[in-house]
């Protein structure tokens, strides 16, 4: 290259020695790259299929009405999950109703009303170490907390102290996931909002939050997922194993004792009975089915939700 | 217009704060009006709560009880935790559970723990296990083993040193031993050290520790050079791809020779010093509830023995139920092993 600052930049030279096309190679590098990501999302697919396989084979036969609508007990034959099963969806209702509004509420404040300052900055550090605290930590915080402290109005280790504890782990992705989708919100449509004179409100109302809803509800279901598969935290706020009575749809049934389907599953793997891991294989058949309606609920929002975007 | 709106928000708000206004008094009328419930029923028709935690070994005994009990006490609602028997004790001690499980006797400082905070409780041991040592089907030296030779073996002093069988005696194979045993947390690793070593908590370190006790069974199962104990309950669930090794405690008092895990050499105490009792606590102000007392009777009952076996442990003796009995009925508060170790202690003897 030329060392005068001066002269006409070189164009690139289909025939000068400084450029080879090479079309080949870069076409076998492309057609590489694609073997890379599809290698890539197979070995994900091949794990799920192979857990799928080693859970259905182990454990599909024992599926059944009767193993949905019993209480635990000591012969597998006649063991079911009905009361872990009911406190999972109970855990599921009360994390959701508690997280959604306080994270997606954060959320709205941390992006489109806080000014951006140290103590801001402090607060956005913060719920990111949070979401990489482990999930224990969490049941401390709740046993402590929410069941001791709090045992007037929670009632001990009840579904309403699992719940916040759950909601409290998941707060910060919901946050996140919220923020995220804010962000991709173009600032355009915020400048042509208070351009007409909107208020603040009116536009994150009006125009943002129509356009955020589908990627917060996708991120806030994917964090209720990581909720219901939750163990630890429940089994230190002191959730129960053997129970053989539901909460009951009230109020009085937030206070309850409850167990959930990680924990039945956990319990019946470490029995010495082989008909007992079948169970755990049938639950987490059960557990997989609740997920995947969870997630099915998920896009569908999202499409529902999406239809209306500009 | 404005003014409409903004007074429909206050109404809106109004109500909310109303709304959770009687939440919270209905939140707080159930607490006070529940605990009353038990005491005026009768006897046939108990109502109330039974709340219980602790050891995962003795959960498979209380969860058979506590749904016998709720069959024919429907109104009665038990609940049973699994938060090990430390954490069980934990939570006795603050007064948050009635009965607590536990696979071995209370320590010291959790008695200490339990007196700070006025609880009182009556410790009832409710059943036997038989820590049982296992071996390979295809092991063919090792049916029989010395305690001296299980402590050459697991001793903290054989880390690193003790590797092959022929170490440990010299008529065993020179072959590398493969060791799995329980994790630290759990009671049986607790009364194995103990009962091996002759004290609490002092093994090598260097074996393949599992607190799922499957995970040991498949261990021993796929090396025939593998050796690892647990709970009895899982030795009888897989007899047929694990083989028991017999144990000499060097006491001809109690069983000449080397003797295998089973009913008759738990109860005449002949399989010794592996055999251990485990047990329920009984917060004693607890037991003056019906409810309560109704589930610890029908726990010790005579009739009621056949769910111990069937969920694999050993029922006591004839004896030792009966000066349970007498100790709940006397209403005999503490524990009979100051120093937390069951090891050797005779049960028929020392309650």
């Amino acid at each position: 290259m030329s060392s005068n600052p001066y002269s006409a930049p070189q164009l690139p030279d289909a025939h000068s020695s400084d450029f080879q096309p090479a079309l080949n190679k870069r076409y076998k590098l492309d057609r590489f790259f694609e073997f890379l990501t599809w290698i890539a999302t197979f070995v994900g697919l091949l794990v799920l299929m192979m857990l799928l396989y080693d859970v259905i084979s182990d454990g599909a036969s024992r599926l059944s009405w009767q193993f949905i609508s019993s209480f635990p007990s000591r012969r597998p034959a006649a063991a079911g999950l009905l009361s872990a099963l009911v406190g999972s969806i109970w855990l599921l209702c009360v994390t959701a109703i508690l997280s959604f509004p306080i994270g997606v509420g954060a959320g709205i404040f941390l992006e489109e009303f806080a000014p951006d300052n140290f103590f801001t900055q402090i607060i956005e550090i913060n719920i990111g170490n949070l979401a990489a605290v482990p999930s224990i930590i969490y049941g401390l915080l709740g046993l402590q907390v929410f069941s001791r402290i709090m045992r007037p109005i929670t009632g001990g280790p009840s579904v309403l102290t699992g719940g916040m504890t759950l909601a409290l782990l998941i707060l910060p992705i919901i946050i996140v996931a919220t923020r995220e989708s804010l962000r991709a919100v173009p600032n355009s449509l915020r400048q042509g909002g208070f351009a007409v004179g909107a208020t603040r409100w009116q536009v994150i109302r009006n125009l943002i939050l129509p356009q955020a809803i589908p990627g917060i509800l996708t991120g806030t279901i994917l964090a209720l997922s990581r909720a219901v598969g939750e163990t630890a935290p429940l089994i230190t706020i002191g959730a129960l194993t053997f129970i053989a009575f539901l909460p009951p749809l009230s109020l009085e049934g937030l206070q309850t004792d409850f167990t959930a389907l990680p924990i039945q599953i956990y319990n019946w793997v470490s029995r010495p009975q082989p008909e007992f891991h079948t169970n755990a294989a049938a639950g987490i058949i059960v557990l997989m089915v609740v997920l995947l309606t969870m997630n099915t609920t998920a896009v569908l929002l999202r499409n529902k939700f999406q239809k209306g975007r500009i | 217009m404005f003014l409409k709106r903004k007074s429909m928000n206050l109404f809106r708000y109004v109500s909310l704060a109303i709304l959770v206004a009687s939440v919270s008094a209905c939140a707080g009328g159930e607490q006070t009006t529940s605990p009353g419930n038990g005491t005026d029923s009768s006897a046939t028709n108990l109502e109330g709560k039974v709340a219980i935690d602790g050891s995962s070994t003795v959960f498979p005994i209380t969860e058979a009880m506590a749904e016998e009990f709720q069959k024919a006490n429907p109104k009665v609602r038990v609940t049973v935790g699994v938060s090990g028997t430390g954490g069980g004790f934990k939570k006795f001690c603050a007064g948050e559970t009635d009965i607590s499980n536990a696979s071995r006797p209370i320590k010291d400082t959790e008695a200490e723990a339990c007196a700070s905070a006025n609880i009182e409780y009556i410790e009832l041991p409710v059943a036997f296990d038989a820590v049982s040592v296992v071996v390979h089907p295809e092991n063919t030296w090792a049916e029989c083993m010395t305690v001296d030779e299980l402590k050459t073996m697991w001793e903290p002093e054989a880390q690193g040193k003790i590797t092959t069988w022929k170490q440990v005696n010299s008529a065993f194979p020179d072959e590398e031993i493969a060791l799995y045993g329980p994790g630290t947390d759990s009671g049986t690793f607790d009364y194995f050290t103990d009962a091996v070593k002759g004290e609490e908590g002092k093994s090598r370190g260097d074996f393949t520790a599992s607190e799922d006790d499957n995970t040991l069974v498949q261990g021993v199962e796929g090396n025939k050079f593998a050796i690892g104990y647990f709970g009895y309950a899982y030795y009888e669930e897989n007899k047929d791809k694990l083989k028991a090794v017999g144990i000499d405690d060097g006491d001809p008092s109690n069983g000449e020779g080397c003797v295998k895990p089973s009913s008759e050499t738990v109860l005449d105490s002949t399989y010794q010093p592996l055999a251990r009792p485990i047990f329920v606590y009984v917060r004693k102000e607890a037991l003056e509830r019906p409810e309560v007392k109704a589930f610890v009777d029908f726990y010790l009952a005579e009739e009621n023995r056949q769910y111990v076996e069937e969920v694999g442990y050993f029922p006591l003796t004839e004896e030792i139920y009966s000066k349970a009995q007498t100790r709940i009925a006397d209403g005999k508060t503490g524990s009979v092993f100051p120093g937390g170790s069951t090891v050797g202690v005779k049960l028929d003897e020392v309650l």
